[in-house]
């Protein structure tokens, strides 16, 4: 437990998560129960997690993507070197007399694997699945060491752009329809950034590092990037000045059209290459009626190894922090780019097959859905149950059980206790801790009058029904609500 | 070659001295310095031959999905969660690893089989055999005393795949438990009622399910003469009975596993019995096995199953047979496992593999093993064998060639004239907004015979085509990609005529 007193805003913010977290009962302090950096996932939990997943499912599908799914595991070899520095943050498994294995990091590498193996050069495909990373867990930002992304890739050598535009609209649509907040979509390209870095004189060997820098902009001023860069990447101090003249730019297409006039860079035929896509990029982006949420970003340099072309990241905007709200600041929702070189990797002829593609970031979106019923006190049901079948006397069991029979075989949501004779007052307060909206009651006098009764819980009104009608009328009752 | 060698020697020699420093944590300036230098040795190197040396596969007993094979695994997955669901279940989700020492001692024999993470400085982990024990752990955990579960996911075991078989390493299972103290065996019957329902929605034929009592089987041992000692290995001899005749069980429980025959030729007289309830009203009856308590306990609570299982309409599905003794621990009470009835092979068809496709079972001492206290939660359930199912449902479709969409677009955006690429791309979005399923062809200027093929290929069923006179009329032409019919439609009252046709809500809700 950290020292009490002047903490930072996260060290308190993740002091109230650990107490606000069920007690572990088999924990007695020095045995753990559960891996660390991993949790289960409790009804609510699954209730909110399911909803969103369908959210971007449904888009997926909407621009015809197929799903696929992948082992858990990989080769190593196949994993191997695809993650430059992050590698060493892989769960292997033991070597237990077989091949080497670890767990999937991504869904990318394994995209690729899979087009290489089964050799197909087209494909429109989406992929939901955990992924696994040896990180330090930080439960404040909604980081674990076990997640799950939502990856929609288009492979294929396609007319230029215009996958890369879709890409965009995707993001845009299930950010707009998972109703976060206003968003923002940085845009960059690796050419671009290769060819600014070589036109300001970064030295080649450099220019990984030197990315990985300019990547923290998002989260570092400037003038500590910078004296990252000069002080410990040993960066000359005048290429640094030059650098900070693009990166802190940023815009719509009028800074594409202004970038291919500057002097240094459109002497760059990388970059040029970069701005050309950008601007057809722009063109795509404007007749999918989305211009507006993008902005070209020259600091926008992502992490991994693999990307060829266009750059992009989703951040929610800032909302202004109402009473009792923490600020949420989980970084992107959503990320992507082009990636051309990856599958000629797996190609034992090098072909290579070019790739667009994005990664939703749904463990972020859930913290931040999570959060805010925590904060608006929300509950949700996490059962659909819509009958329940109940009894006020005793020895009524065989009767219920028959009820419920003729519910579940007409395909309607039923339930009753487990119970031999419960009391009615217990039934109907299941009902209502459930959320369970009707209730279906037989008891000696409705036995020997041939009816059954239907009482609506929100109501409280109750209806004599003839037993050969019940379903008709639950089934009528259910689609008008 | 000698050039290449030589290089080669200096790539290792430069590899090693960067990992050096590395380790030795020099300044970062020195190794980008030295990686510089690598990198420069290995480009003159040229092409890595020796990594496309590694063939491409996915690990041994796992398998990729394929767009076709997600389709019919969605379909499956549906008929199953609408059933669970259908009963009240929630859901819940654990990690794929678990604390080694969490699955440690739950599995006997067969805890060979549990993949271990490699030690890497932290925790001890393994991949989870099964969802139940995670469940078991989840209830310890969170002091939970009842709960009704479902739990659909993959788990892991180093089994010798028999992939043709659908026997993998890395398969799914769908469990579905019903946790807490309870009166006797309505959760039981329920639970062999969710079996019913969902072998039967799932249309793969006939099937049956068998019943027996871990304390009947115990029972059934103790009279018969059965040592102690000898209780979980004559068991797993007796479950091979589904797959073996009685002559190589006996053979197998007298030759290799040291059982006396006479004591043998006892159990023979039980284990090849089968029947209703009428068969457990026999055994209660039963001279040397009403004198065993546990047995009595056993068919006492099967007698009163077979009551409700006759309430919930499907006492005809079930078989009490005593030769069913399922491999795992854990279960202390009924257990049960449901078998396809061999069809015989239709024309053309290749003759289903007999085996179980769902099991399950009541097991009440699994959480006492978790809770500090020994509280004891009762708990019965069922798994679902989706992997085989997911087979013959495959075989079956392939057998009636039955063409499984893998995509669910409902309209293609086509052009007829070239330079329409912006008009294409103004009308998805539009459909896209409105919540249609719409494609279009990553073509500038792509022919229109090439835009109705894909859609023929990919099941898409109808085509909205921009064509220039058209544009000039306000209208778009919407054609049935079966029919070939066309007809042309406003271009404001587009979406709707779509959503009309494809049988779509006119809201998006």
């Amino acid at each position: 437990m950290p020292l009490l007193g002047l903490l930072p805003r996260r060290a308190w913010a993740a002091l109230l998560s650990q107490l606000l977290r069920p007690p572990c009962a088999s924990c007695t302090g020095a045995v753990r129960c559960q891996s660390q950096g991993t949790r289960d996932l409790s009804p609510q939990h699954m209730v909110v997690r399911e909803k969103i997943l369908d959210l971007v499912i449904s888009c997926f599908k909407r621009h015809g993507a197929k799903g696929m799914d992948t082992p858990a595991f990989e080769l190593k070899e196949t994993l191997t070197e695809k993650y430059g520095e992050d590698s060493g943050l892989m769960y292997d498994l033991k070597d237990q007399g077989g091949e080497l294995l670890s767990l999937r990091y991504d869904l990318t590498v394994p995209f690729a694997r899979y087009l290489a193996m089964n050799k197909v050069k087209k494909m429109k495909r989406y992929h939901v699945g955990k992924v696994w990373r040896r990180e330090s867990p930080s439960i404040v930002q909604g980081r674990y060491r076990e997640f799950c992304q939502c990856d929609f890739d288009i492979a294929g050598q396609f007319d230029p752009m215009i996958p890369d535009a879709e890409c965009l609209k995707i993001m845009c649509e299930i950010l707009s329809g998972l109703q976060l907040g206003d968003f923002l979509i940085k845009v960059n390209d690796r050419r671009i950034v290769d060819g600014m870095f070589a036109a300001c004189g970064v030295p080649e060997s450099k220019f990984r590092a030197i990315c990985s820098s300019i990547d923290k902009l998002d989260k570092m001023a400037w003038k500590d990037v910078r004296h990252e860069m000069v002080a410990k990447k040993g960066l000359a101090p005048e290429v640094a000045d030059r650098i900070g003249d693009y990166v802190q730019c940023h815009g719509g297409v009028s800074l594409v059209e202004q970038m291919f006039q500057d002097p240094r860079l459109s002497q760059n035929k990388q970059a040029l290459e970069g701005l050309e896509d950008l601007k057809l990029l722009f063109e795509y982006l404007t007749l999918f009626g989305i211009a507006e949420k993008i902005s070209f970003d020259l600091s926008l340099a992502r992490g991994l190894d693999y990307y060829t072309g266009v750059i992009y990241e989703a951040v929610l905007l800032q909302t202004p922090t109402q009473a009792g709200e923490e600020p949420l600041n989980v970084g992107s929702v959503a990320a992507g780019g082009r990636y051309d070189g990856l599958v000629g990797m797996f190609d034992p002829k090098g072909h290579k097959v070019p790739c667009v593609g994005l990664s939703i970031g749904v463990e972020r979106i859930f913290y931040i859905v999570e959060q805010r019923m925590k904060t608006k006190g929300e509950k949700v049901r996490t059962t659909e149950t819509q009958v329940f079948v109940a009894t006020p006397q005793k020895n009524f069991l065989q009767e219920r059980l028959k009820l419920i029979t003729e519910l579940w075989d007409a395909g309607i949501k039923a339930e009753m206790l487990y119970k031999n004779n419960p009391k009615l007052l217990t039934q109907l307060h299941y009902c209502e801790s459930t959320g369970i909206p009707l209730v279906v009651i037989i008891g000696e006098q409705e036995l020997k009058e041939g009816i059954i009764k239907i009482r609506s819980v929100a109501s409280r009104e109750e209806v004599a029904i003839k037993r050969e009608n019940l379903v008709a009328e639950i089934q009528k009752r259910l689609s008008e609500s | 070659m000698a050039e290449r060698a030589a290089l080669e020697e200096l790539v290792k020699l430069q590899g090693e001295r960067v990992r050096g420093l590395k380790q030795q944590k020099a300044s970062a300036e020195l190794i980008e310095e030295e990686v510089g230098k690598l990198l420069k040795l290995k480009a003159q190197l040229g092409p890595d031959e020796s990594k496309q040396k590694f063939v491409l596969k996915t690990p041994k007993g796992t398998r990729d999905y394929s767009p076709r094979q997600m389709a019919v695994r969605e379909k499956v997955f549906d008929v199953i969660i609408r059933c669970f669901k259908r009963h009240g279940a929630e859901v819940i989700d654990t990690p794929v690893f678990e604390l080694k020492e969490t699955l440690t001692g739950k599995y006997g024999e067969d805890s060979k089989l549990i993949y271990d993470l490699k030690d890497q400085g932290g925790e001890l982990l393994s991949l989870r055999y099964d969802l139940t024990v995670p469940f078991a752990r989840y209830l310890a955990m969170n002091k939970l005393t009842n709960i009704k579960r479902y739990h659909i996911a993959k788990v892991y075991r180093r089994d010798n795949p028999a992939m043709t078989r659908g026997r993998y390493r890395e398969f799914y299972q769908c469990d579905f438990d019903i946790a807490g103290n309870f009166d006797p065996m309505i959760p039981d019957a329920e639970c062999l009622k969710i079996m019913c329902e969902i072998l039967s929605s799932l249309q793969i034929g006939d099937f049956l399910v068998k019943v027996n009592d871990r304390r009947i089987l115990d029972g059934m041992f103790a009279i018969c003469g059965v040592s102690d000692s000898k209780f979980r290995t004559i068991c797993s001899s007796v479950d091979k009975l589904d797959k073996v005749s009685w002559e190589e069980v006996k053979n197998e429980m007298v030759g290799e596993k040291g059982l006396a025959p006479e004591v043998a030729d006892r159990i023979g007289d039980y284990v090849q019995q089968h029947g209703g309830v009428s068969l457990v009203e026999q055994l209660l009856q039963d001279p040397k096995l009403s004198q065993n308590k546990q047995a009595l306990e056993g068919l006492g609570d099967l007698k009163l199953l077979f009551e409700y299982l006759t309430l919930f309409g499907i006492d005809d599905k079930i078989s009490f047979d005593l030769s069913l003794a399922r491999g795992l621990d854990y279960y202390t009470g009924v257990i049960y496992e449901a078998v396809l009835l061999q069809t015989p092979a239709q024309a053309g068809e290749e003759p289903l593999g007999v085996g179980s496709v769902a099991a399950g079972g009541r097991y009440d001492g699994l959480v006492g093993m978790f809770d500090p206290k020994g509280r004891k939660v009762p708990c019965v359930g069922l798994s679902i064998g989706v992997e085989r199912i997911f087979s013959i449902v495959e075989q079956r479709l392939e057998a009636l060639e039955e063409k499984v969409r893998t995509t669910e677009t409902q309209v293609l955006v086509a052009s007829a004239q070239k330079k329409l690429l912006e008009e294409r791309l103004k009308l998805v979005s539009e459909l896209w907004d409105a919540g249609i399923k719409a494609e279009l062809l990553y073509k500038k200027n792509p022919k229109l015979l090439n835009q109705l093929q894909y859609c023929e290929e990919a099941g898409i069923p109808l085509v909205a085509i921009i064509g220039e006179q058209e544009l000039k009329d306000g209208v778009i032409k919407l054609r049935s990609v079966t029919s070939r019919e066309e007809v042309n439609v406003r271009r404001e009252d587009l979406v709707e005529e779509i959503k009309r046709r494809t049988g779509q809500p006119l809201c998006i809700c």
